[in-house]
């Protein structure tokens, strides 16, 4: 390799290479770490666990908003998940599409019905 | 480009399935595919996940039959193996936010030494078995 493999010098192959991912993953994995403390001290907040506590904390329209900017980051996070894990165990193209797809359909079907569950609260 | 093409470029496999019972791995090599597997197995339960959301928060009749199924069981399923299946979820759960956790405080600290790499293996391990442990027991008593 030449020692000038550098900056507009670099010899370029491959699409991209892995930065969006890397970074995305942290991004929404922060996100629903996020989530996930203010869902619990709401959870912890004094008063007896029932139906109107529960249903209760998803009611406030910013919890709402949280909720559902959190769905679309989890569907984003388990598609780069998903796809590493095909893309590493799965050899034969034809097989690897089909499981990339089911994984497309099952993740935005699952989005679909969480952001449906949300919004007729 | 052409001299990038024509060099020989080297080739990492993965290991075969075949080999795993003959790998020892270390603690960090165990929390790395088990935050894999806890992966996968939260992506499988995703609508189980999502029913459970459904149910208890729909309505009050919802909620109702929410909390009898860990009691009574619903439909054809008994409550125990709702139980069962929420366990493996609660442990997927932690596992997989304390080994990200792991991942984060590594990148913002760039704590990438071996010894750091070995310890805080251990104490992904610990913590999430411990943590699962609690909820499991007030999941189950």
């Amino acid at each position: 390799m030449a020692s000038d493999n550098f900056g507009s010098k670099r010899i370029v192959v491959g699409a991209h290479y892995g930065l969006r991912d890397w970074l995305s993953q942290r991004v929404t994995a922060s996100l629903m770490a996020l989530f996930t403390i203010v869902l619990i001290v709401q959870v912890l907040m004094p008063g007896e666990m029932n139906y109107d506590k529960w249903s209760g904390i998803f009611a406030h329209q910013w919890m709402k908003v949280l909720t559902f900017v959190v769905i679309v980051a989890l569907l984003y996070h388990v598609w780069v998940g998903m796809r590493d894990v095909w893309m590493d165990y799965v050899k034969p193209v034809g097989i690897k599409l089909v499981l990339q797809v089911f994984t497309i359909v099952w993740l935005v079907g699952c989005a679909g019905w969480a952001i449906q569950v949300l919004w007729r609260l | 480009m052409t001299e990038a093409i024509k060099q020989k470029r080297p080739e990492f496999r993965n290991i075969h399935v075949s080999q795993i019972v003959a790998y020892r791995l270390p603690p960090a090599g165990i929390v790395s595919i088990l935050h894999r597997v806890s992966g996968v197995l939260m992506f499988l339960l995703l609508p189980f996940v999502i029913w459970l959301f459904d149910n208890s928060v729909t309505s009050e009749i919802s909620y109702g039959m929410f909390t009898t199924a860990f009691a009574a069981g619903v439909g054809f399923i008994p409550a125990w193996f709702l139980k069962l299946v929420v366990l493996a979820l609660i442990w997927g759960y932690l596992f997989h936010f304390t080994a990200g956790l792991r991942h984060l405080w590594m990148d913002m600290t760039h704590a990438v030494t071996k010894s750091f790499g070995h310890s805080s293996a251990v104490a992904t391990l610990v913590i999430s078995t411990v943590l699962t442990l609690a909820l499991g027991y007030k999941l189950f008593f």
